[in-house]
């Protein structure tokens, strides 16, 4: 029974930590791909915000320093995807593809100095110390970003539905017909809609260096940013929706830590391959799905 | 506000060395409606662009109340109170009606306040001869209800100058009724101006006060609806070159039956029921001819019997055996059919012109060696054949096929598809965006298929053309044939009504 308490502790406390580079990651490509583009490249905007948020916090000391860093980063990376993909004849998933390597390759050439050195960190914010359980205490030392996380999500999901900027990104990402004829920029608006989302990216890659695991090196990122694309589509295009599906694989992330935490050794690699095994369901599974059709953006690439 | 006056006066555009619009003058007075007839191709879209601002007139100006304007773009016709209904609707699908009409509002607010909004829209529908649900996404509205709130959102950005663009191809003739009736009547009280472009003599006399008709980017006739007759506007529209005498229609007893369907289903990409427990029978020598609102099931119907879409349950029957739509049965059976859009859906487009009249036969003597070494000879020789038989203008049997008008890639299909025996011909809207001359043409051949005995299902949009065709007509609605009648049994208002639903 005790087992079983410290597994769900260990997975809810899991499912908190692990799920905030998802969710970022997940909200910057909602984003882009409501605007009408995918970009494929934010795995590669992760690895390089995990970079360039521990550098900056190693070089100023500041850990808030190295999550602004991070977001000028994907900014940065976001641009450049939006910018190429506004070139004549230039497909976005191909050009998502280039910039996933491009960002890694260059992390991984810039990061090299830093894999030894320990910058400082994010701090967490203790919500149950005072219960003094410290199953408990430890599944609630939340992080900062999570809550920034869910704001965001909560803001985009309003700003969809009642602000003009929302509105237009919607209109985008539906129908570039329309948005013409509406005067709007559609090549503005994906550009930069995807440099926005590139910021939210960047942001989750910091969360990898600058909080959980909580150091830059090359083997950082597994895949997350890549499994936030299929958690878009799972999550039918809704911010709030995203946030869910990413307390989901987070939780599936857990698992294999959580369960090793109590003793359970066996298949801990199965366990610790959960998140890539719901991945794959998810995507088999939503792909059959009616509704997640209907709700995706008209404009995607892939839905025409 | 009060509706304006409109006129062009010597417009013209030339597109490099290609002058698609002539020195045209049309005024169009205040609370007027006013119609454009002309043939695919004529300059009617041409003249509309210039006046939205789409395109820069290459001379000739617009007057609005009398007094020259320059539009350089759609968003400055717009600030004078001229708006369009294009053909293709441009709401944006996924938003409801309230969104897409406040987001394409000028002054909408950063930040917008529903419940005001909300408000305002209801006190302006109330003031509105009709009515559409707008808390709903304009994907889930049936065509109808699109139109209507095109034109609607129109009137809420204060439009007083209304150009349709073919406004009635996707409604039933009791919806066009409906609205074009109301637009006349807004424009007797002088709230709006209309200039609507149309092919359709039954609108021009029904609804129009005055028609201009344009032919090859000329001006060929004016005048008020009253003084010219149908003929005479034909006349106009397509000059005095001579058109092919419609096939005549050779009486025959009905055959036995050689197309069956049995309770089909299909569904779209989204899973929904497209096509919904469809039964249907064509017999020997008979056109049955399908009517329907587009966008009721026709094209997933024709992609289930062209192998395009998976039947998920029913059963199809050529002389009461299974037929399958793979290449085998198609040869076995004798099945031929020409789709809709041949370029997208009948041809490889960047594929010679040869090769393309060959996809029936290429891999069979004498155009292949044991049933594989292809040989190129016989197979121009073919295509050369086929293209003098059914005047495809071509440049040579070796051009790509999609270098070709699109009345000369119809024709090539139908001659690859017709060049044999054929058991059963399954034809969808052959005709659309074909000037005249083709239209007669490719529907004579059809005509002449069923005269030597073919099983012919022609699915069209285009009442007139399954009026002119069918020796027996069937209305489908939702997915389900839901009328079916012999040709001299029915009439156009009878179908008209079975389209909408009501039967």
């Amino acid at each position: 029974m005790d087992a079983l308490i410290t597994v769900l502790m260990a997975m809810v406390g899991g499912a908190i930590r692990v799920s905030t580079p998802f969710l970022f990651v997940s909200l910057g490509e909602c984003l882009t791909e409501k605007s009408g583009r995918i970009n494929l490249g934010l795995e590669g905007t992760l690895v390089l915000g995990a970079m360039v948020g521990y550098m900056a916090s190693f070089e100023t000391g500041n850990p808030w320093a190295g999550v602004i860093a991070a977001g000028l980063a994907g900014f940065v990376m976001g641009a450049l995807h939006g910018g190429l993909c506004s070139l004549q004849r230039v497909n976005d998933v191909a050009v998502g593809i280039a910039l996933m390597t491009f960002g890694t390759g260059l992390a991984f050439f810039f990061g090299k100095p830093y894999i030894q050195p320990s910058a400082p960190r994010l701090p967490s914010i203790p919500l149950a110390d005072w219960t003094g359980i410290p199953h408990l205490a430890d599944a609630l030392r939340i992080n900062p970003l999570f809550f920034l996380g869910i704001a965001l999500a909560l803001l985009m999901a309003w700003a969809f539905r009642t602000t003009r900027i929302g509105l237009i990104v919607r209109t985008t990402g539906d129908s570039a017909a329309a948005a013409r004829a509406m005067g709007v920029s559609v090549i503005g608006v994906r550009v930069l809609a995807t440099a926005v989302g590139g910021i939210f990216a960047g942001i989750g890659g910091c969360f990898l260096s600058l909080y959980y695991p909580g150091s830059w090196n090359e083997a950082l990122s597994s895949g997350q940013g890549l499994m936030a694309v299929a958690l878009v589509i799972f999550a039918r295009w809704d911010p709030v929706r995203c946030f869910l599906a990413a307390l989901l694989f987070g939780a599936a992330g857990a698992l294999g830590p959580a369960l090793q935490s109590v003793g359970v050794t066996q298949g801990y690699y199965f366990f610790n391959a959960a998140p890539y095994i719901l991945t794959l369901l998810i995507m088999i599974a939503s792909a059959k799905g009616r509704l997640a059709m209907r709700s995706m953006p008209g404009e995607l690439t892939i839905s025409r | 506000m009060r509706a304006p006056t409109l006129a062009t006066e010597g417009m013209t555009k030339e597109f490099g060395a290609f002058t698609a619009l002539s020195d045209v003058s049309i005024t169009v007075p205040a609370g007027s409606f006013h119609a454009l007839l002309g043939e695919n191709g004529a300059g009617k879209s041409t003249l509309v662009k210039c006046i939205m601002g789409f395109h820069a007139p290459t001379r000739g100006r617009v007057l609005v109340d009398g007094a020259p304007v320059t539009i350089r773009n759609p968003r400055e016709a717009r600030a004078l109170g001229i708006g369009m209904v294009y053909q293709h609707f441009t709401l944006v699908p996924s938003l409801t009606g309230a969104e897409n009409m406040v987001i394409a509002r000028a002054d909408c607010p950063a930040v917008i306040d529903w419940r005001k909004e909300r408000q305002d829209l209801a006190e302006f529908l109330n003031r509105m001869p009709f009515q559409v649900p707008l808390d709903r996404p304009v994907a889930e509205l049936a065509a109808g209800e699109k139109q209507k709130l095109e034109i609607l959102k129109l009137l809420y950005l204060n439009q007083r100058f209304l150009i349709l663009d073919e406004p009635t191809s996707v409604l039933t003739p009791d919806e066009a009724d409906e609205i074009l009736g109301l637009l006349r009547q807004m424009t007797r009280d002088g709230a709006i101006s209309v200039l609507m472009i149309t092919h359709k003599f039954r609108e021009v006399t029904a609804f129009a006060d005055a028609v201009t008709v344009l032919r090859r980017g000329r001006l060929t006739g004016s005048g008020a609806v009253g003084d010219l007759s149908t003929d005479q506007m034909a006349r106009l529209m397509i000059g005095d070159s001579e058109v092919r005498a419609p096939a005549a229609r050779q009486p025959r007893a009905a055959g036995p039956t050689v197309l069956e369907l049995a309770a089909v289903f299909a569904e779209d990409e989204a899973g929904q029921t497209v096509v919904n427990s469809l039964n249907l029978k064509v017999h020997e020598g008979e056109v049955l001819g399908i009517a329907g609102v587009s966008g009721n099931g026709q094209s997933a119907l024709v992609e289930v019997l062209a192998g395009q879409r998976p039947m998920v349950d029913g059963r199809i029957t050529i002389h009461g055996k299974p037929f399958e739509p793979t290449r085998r049965d198609f040869a076995r059976f004798k099945v031929y059919g020409l789709p809709e859009e041949p370029l997208k859906n009948a041809t490889a487009p960047r594929m010679t012109v040869a090769e393309n009249i060959a996809f029936r036969s290429f891999d069979r003597p004498p155009m292949a060696r044991l049933n594989w070494w292809l040989r190129p000879g016989p197979m121009r020789a073919k295509a050369r054949e086929l293209i003098q038989r059914y005047n495809v203008k071509t440049p040579s049997t070796e051009a790509p096929i999609d270098t070709l008008s699109g009345g000369n890639v119809q024709r090539a299909v139908l001659a690859r598809e017709l060049s044999d025996d054929v058991a059963v011909l399954i034809v969808a809207n052959p005709c659309f965006g074909l000037d005249f001359a083709s239209a007669a043409d490719i529907r004579a051949q059809i005509l002449e298929a069923r005269n030597r005995g073919a099983a012919v299902l022609l699915i069209s949009e285009d009442l007139d053309e399954i009026l002119d065709l069918s020796d027996r007509v069937a209305v489908m609605s939702e997915g389900r044939i839901t009328f079916t009648a012999p040709i001299g049994e029915t009439d156009r208002a009878t179908i008209g009504h079975a389209m909408a639903g009501h039967h």
